[in-house]
């Protein structure tokens, strides 16, 4: 019944429209099982007003895809529309003038008043115009815990970083690795960064990354991020999988216990049939601070003149924040939407818990929109050296780090 | 008569000369040209899109005192003379043992010429596997009744260039057979017979006779096999991706990376710029030892 209306629905609706299904081809890198879902709610909301939606998704995550992004953007073969990570990473490009300048639209729909958090608009606004649409939003700050895994060993579940750490010992025993990870760099920064929110809190997160204090990156308060990162690459060793949802798989398998992942992971728990909340716990902030960084994905539309396509680019961009694009895009890819005024039904506990965080205001810029992705590259090879190298001194590992604060920018 | 002459010399072999130009445009534009690009935007500080804000020699001492680029030169040594050394050897010795006038040898030669007709990214796959502890040689030796045989250099950063190194040997140490093989078979069979006539063992022909009279196969393989050294990137990638941290690193994947993933053109020029520094180290004397000297008959 619904699908004879909407085929008679479809079907007036073309014949009314019948020569405006222009083309737009748009790129990401969302190709694991729940964000390709995300990716196919917003493709089908598109189609439905008239245009046709080109996938280009790119294999690989955003270290793969960044680079053929922004090439064809400077090699002067645009896309319709990409999406891109938030932040300084296509500042120039914007500044160079390859982006088109969605103020008017913004305006027009109200997004300055829409869009929660607020910061999330600031990370597309350059001079006062804004540039991209945010359409998710995602936090890094996750300890992902398997109760079978606890059970297993015949530990209490932890309740934070640090019960978790002395738990890890117990979790060896038993043959599990206590912390899962993908080996690709940037899930080493992720960790680490995440550590410092959360073992060392706000305001040394925001010292190092904002004020690029290099005194204070060298001195003991980010020690004590340090050692928590020391105690991480200890628990990790056993984990040697490259992608971070074959980390998550590990979790699922029960051969380990614990991820540090941003909130996306729990899509992949989702779709192997467990129950967040009894089969996956988490900890937001790792039970330590509570703070999380409100960066996602925002959609970037580059400079054409085929007005057929500029007219689709803004058709694009207002399905994104539609309220029902919101629900069922985040919904089906685990992240969190960018209004406040939409309500997520039969959302996890660990969304609700994420969201009543948000709400209450303890936000953290993301390390994207303080640190040039040079900066962000020297901390990642940093830390790759570091997790991977038990030898590596911390010492050593921190007075470099600092050093990289120095001449950060 | 003296300018007719020279006429005539520009308009001799008119059409070879004519034939040639797109290289030689192609030659001057795109190496020479941009190389020197390249070399000048290396004194910038352009980030994502070239732009001319001139810093020096900054670049340069950024990237010497980077960690990460100071491991990648050390892996390229070890992993270089290595190369050198071994594939020269293996090469030289299976050409030999070739050379015995032994039966099927066309079919010895296209086997072990075969690996180099596959691409580094599929050797880099195959090796992957190989040396994967789950699918490969720790699993087949386990399942012979070996269960605590442990062997996976690609998880231990003390052993993974071997794996690299092994690889890189599977692939081109046949292409180095050939080239031997080539310049064996151009020695002349009448010193093989007065070595034979002077009671001289046969391996004191070839290390003191035979091979000094191939230094020019000797020169060009050399060549040949440093420049493929400098370039190593594709290997690399598809069999360890640089790890296990910054284990097997290599210099092309630093200003690779430099350049697309952390948006910094300039450190990648720098680093690009040096590795050309090294090419022109082991071009330019070869250049000497195959043209200089030689008066041009």
């Amino acid at each position: 019944m619904l699908r004879t209306t909407c085929a008679a629905f479809f079907t007036t609706f073309s014949l009314a429209l019948p020569v405006w299904a222009t083309d737009l081809e748009v790129t990401h890198w969302w190709t694991s099982g729940s964000e390709a879902a995300a990716v196919r709610v917003l493709a089908d909301k598109f189609n439905a007003t008239g245009h046709n939606w080109v996938d280009g998704a790119i294999a690989g995550a955003g270290g793969v895809a960044r680079p053929l992004i922004t090439s064809r953007i400077t090699g002067g073969d645009p896309m319709g529309a990409t999406q891109f990570t938030h932040g300084r990473a296509m500042g120039e490009l914007i500044e160079a003038g390859f982006m088109r300048d969605f103020t008017d639209l913004a305006e027009r729909e109200g997004w300055r008043d829409l869009i929660f958090p607020s910061t999330l608009l600031d990370d597309c606004t350059f001079e006062d115009r804004i540039y991209c649409v945010p359409s998710n939003t995602h936090s890094q700050q996750w300890l992902w815990l398997s109760t079978e895994a606890f059970a297993t060993a015949g530990v209490k579940v932890p309740t934070s970083w640090t019960e978790f750490v002395a738990a890890a010992p117990t979790l060896r025993e038993h043959g599990i690795v206590p912390l899962a990870t993908g080996r690709q760099p940037w899930q080493m920064q992720l960790i680490f960064n995440a550590l410092m929110i959360s073992v060392g809190g706000p305001d040394v997160f925001n010292r190092v990354y904002g004020d690029k204090d290099a005194e204070f990156a060298g001195g003991p308060e980010v020690a004590i991020v340090f050692a928590a990162a020391d105690d991480a690459r200890h628990m990790i060793v056993g984990s040697n999988v490259q992608e971070w949802n074959l980390a998550a798989q590990m979790l699922i398998d029960g051969k380990a216990a614990g991820q540090i992942m941003g909130d996306w992971v729990q899509g992949e728990f989702v779709h192997a049939g467990l129950t967040i909340g009894t089969d996956i716990v988490c900890l937001a902030g790792m039970g330590e601070h509570q703070y999380l960084t409100a960066a996602g994905d925002a959609f970037f539309f580059p400079k054409v003149n085929d007005p057929s396509i500029q007219e689709a680019q803004e058709a694009l961009a207002s399905i994104i924040l539609q309220p029902v694009t919101q629900v069922e895009f985040n919904l089906a890819k685990g992240s969190l939407p960018v209004r406040r005024d939409v309500e997520l039904h039969n959302v996890t506990p660990c969304m609700q818990a994420g969201m009543g965080i948000l709400n209450s205001g303890q936000i953290v810029s993301s390390a994207n929109s303080l640190l040039s992705p040079d900066t962000i590259a020297q901390i990642t090879d940093l830390m790759v050296e570091f997790f991977n190298d038990t030898s590596f001194p911390v010492e050593q590992a921190q007075e470099e780090f600092a050093a990289i604060v120095r001449t950060a920018d | 008569m003296a300018q007719a002459a020279r006429r005539i010399g520009i308009l001799r072999n008119l059409s070879a000369k004519f034939a040639s130009v797109p290289m030689i445009l192609t030659a001057l534009i795109v190496y020479l040209g941009f190389s020197l690009w390249t070399i000048l935007y290396s004194f910038t500080n352009s980030r994502l899109l070239p732009q001319t804000n001139w810093v020096g020699l900054a670049q340069y001492e950024r990237l010497w005192s980077t960690r990460r680029w100071l491991i990648s030169i050390e892996n390229l040594m070890i992993y270089g003379s290595s190369m050198l050394v071994l594939s020269l050897v293996i090469g030289f010795v299976l050409a030999a043992l070739l050379d015995q006038k032994i039966r099927f040898e066309n079919t010895y030669r296209a086997i072990l010429l075969y690996p180099y007709a596959l691409s580094f990214i599929v050797t880099g796959l195959v090796w992957q596997w190989l040396l994967n502890p789950d699918l490969g040689v720790q699993h087949f030796v386990r399942g012979l009744g070996f269960p605590d045989f442990v062997f996976d250099p690609l998880s231990s950063s003390d052993f993974v260039l071997f794996g690299v190194i092994a690889a890189a040997l599977w692939h081109g140490t046949g292409l180095v057979m050939c080239l031997m093989l080539a310049g064996l078979r151009g020695i002349d069979e009448d010193i093989w017979k007065a070595t034979r006539v002077e009671g001289i063992p046969q391996w004191k022909t070839y290390l003191f006779v035979v091979i000094p009279m191939m230094k020019p196969v000797f020169v060009t393989t050399l060549v040949l096999i440093t420049s493929g050294i400098i370039k190593l990137y594709d290997l690399v990638i598809a069999q360890t991706g640089g790890g296990p941290g910054l284990s097997s690193e290599v210099p092309a994947k630093y200003v690779f990376d430099y350049m697309f993933q952390s948006q910094n053109l300039a450190q990648g020029f720098a680093a690009s710029t040096m590795m050309l520094a090294a090419v022109a180290l082991v071009i330019i004397p070869w250049a000497f030892l195959e043209f200089g000297g030689k008066k041009r008959a």
